[in-house]
């Protein structure tokens, strides 16, 4: 397979939440370039996989602002700093070069080359939330899938999908039309999810497109060398179903994954940084910022992690800079010039007698 | 106001037995972090509102519980090592009438 091509930025970000969307506009100011790899599709951590449609009532200056809007937001803010994303990956591995530069490189292969790394990691990277099933790891990629990442991959085949949330619902209804055959099993009868996604598996129920199963668990697999066939223990019996795909969907829970083997002071799930100087971690030049990083008080808020984001990027600045002459700026004094040649500024207010 | 004692048995079996204050708006959840029972991480994932069910706790005593919402009826339809004696600790408010409860974490998943 041909290497791909390197990435290169000033300081990579591991993690896509508020604070590491906020690093790049305050390293832009300093005209520093950004990279963010995040595990999930999209970017907002947290807060557009969790919670998008909640409010937040703590961001200095909003009121009330909704947790999707603030990550709309941020993404507006940074937009003339052009970062750059690798997405849907996971930060694996990291080297440090002789001249303190880094190479970090995902779990699909994609390599990055930064001048410093900031981990935003939140609480870590979303893994699926795998059921309590015997043998569950030997049908990894041998008929169980966490996620749907290729719907082709299941054209024409029967598929079984557990869970009762949206994740569950929708992909039970797209996948009705790509499948031979749509089960969904849950545990209840009631599912959680939006009302449309309800009435649609209703629906697709009636026209018999998915077949559903209610209140059931998937209890066992079975199968030579891929999946063949569940146990599912239905309302108080047992049954068996024939299929070729398990896709179980329970949500995904935040790990801290590969980054736990880089070396760096771990204490109580998080990294542990000089929050007394500019939260660079125990390896000089990877610095943790957010919710995954700790120090005497710490506290896990988004606009804490604002804050260390700023004073991230100045030391960076410092850093690869050194002893040249710099004084902060305001963006009001200032304006704010992008990478892409766009200027913000304050408008000029004229100087003219009244008469 | 006073506080409460409850006890909580933590996920190796050890029980703890700890004061939680019934006038700062904290859940069980919040006490378990208060009194680091529980791994940093491991509990209180989604922060308190019944979307990722790392603060199940089983209840061992019969001590009246407000009733259960639908969002933690729902979050608990879809977690691991369910019991019918199951509870999201971050929907249960720390009040006067918690006195003497007893539960048990439920394990990490």
């Amino acid at each position: 397979m041909p290497s791909k091509k390197m990435i290169s930025t000033d300081i990579l970000i591991i993690g896509a939440g508020p604070t590491g969307l906020f690093a790049v506009f305050e390293a832009g100011l300093l005209k520093l370039k950004c990279h963010i790899i995040d595990a999930l599709p999209q970017p907002g951590g947290q807060l557009a996989e969790l919670y998008p449609k909640k409010p937040i009532f703590d961001i200095p200056g909003f009121p009330s602002v909704l947790a999707g809007d603030l990550v709309t937001n941020l993404m507006e803010q940074i937009k003339q700093f052009q970062p750059g994303f690798t997405l849907n990956e996971k930060a694996e591995t990291i080297e440090k070069q002789e001249d303190g530069t880094f190479i970090v490189t995902t779990n699909k292969g994609t390599k990055h080359h930064a001048k410093a790394v900031a981990i935003a990691g939140g609480l870590g990277s979303f893994e699926p939330r795998k059921p309590i099933i015997e043998d569950l790891e030997f049908y990894e990629d041998k008929g169980v899938e966490y996620f749907v990442k290729d719907p082709e991959l299941f054209r024409d085949k029967r598929i079984v999908i557990a869970g009762g949330g949206d994740s569950a619902l929708d992909w039970s209804i797209f996948l009705s039309d790509v499948a031979k055959e749509v089960t969904l099993v849950h545990r209840r009868n009631e599912f959680r999810g939006a009302l449309d996604s309800v009435e649609k598996v209703q629906e697709l129920k009636k026209q018999g497109k998915i077949n559903l199963i209610t209140p059931a668990e998937v209890t066992g697999i079975r199968g030579a060398e891929h999946v063949e066939e569940l146990d599912i223990d239905h309302d108080g019996g047992h049954r068996t179903i024939k299929t070729d795909y398990f896709i179980p969907l329970f949500g995904l829970s935040p790990k801290l994954g590969a980054i736990a083997n880089w070396g760096l002071e771990i204490e109580k799930n998080a990294i542990k940084v000089n929050n007394a100087l500019d939260y660079q971690t125990n390896i000089e030049g990877i610095y943790a910022i957010g919710d995954i990083n700790t120090y005497p008080g710490k506290l896990k808020l988004i606009l804490c992690g604002f804050h260390e984001a700023t004073l991230m990027c100045q030391s960076v600045y410092n850093k690869l800079n050194p002893g040249k002459k710099f004084v902060l700026k305001y963006t009001t004094v200032s304006g704010v010039d992008g990478f892409d040649g766009t200027r913000k500024e304050a408008e000029k207010q004229v100087v003219k007698a009244i008469e | 106001m006073a506080d409460v004692t409850i006890k909580i048995t933590d996920r190796d079996g050890v029980m703890h037995e700890v004061q939680a204050p019934t006038d700062m708006s904290m859940n069980i959840m919040e006490v378990v972090r208060a009194y680091e029972l529980a791994p940093e991480g491991t509990i209180g994932v989604c922060g308190g509102m019944a979307m990722c069910a790392s603060c199940q706790c089983y209840v061992l005593n019969d001590v009246e519980l407000p009733e259960m919402g639908p969002d933690e009826d729902a979050m608990l339809a879809e977690a691991f090592y369910v019991k019918p004696n199951s509870r999201l600790g971050c929907q249960i408010p720390v009040t006067e009438d918690l006195e003497g409860l007893e539960i048990e974490l439920a394990p990490e998943s």
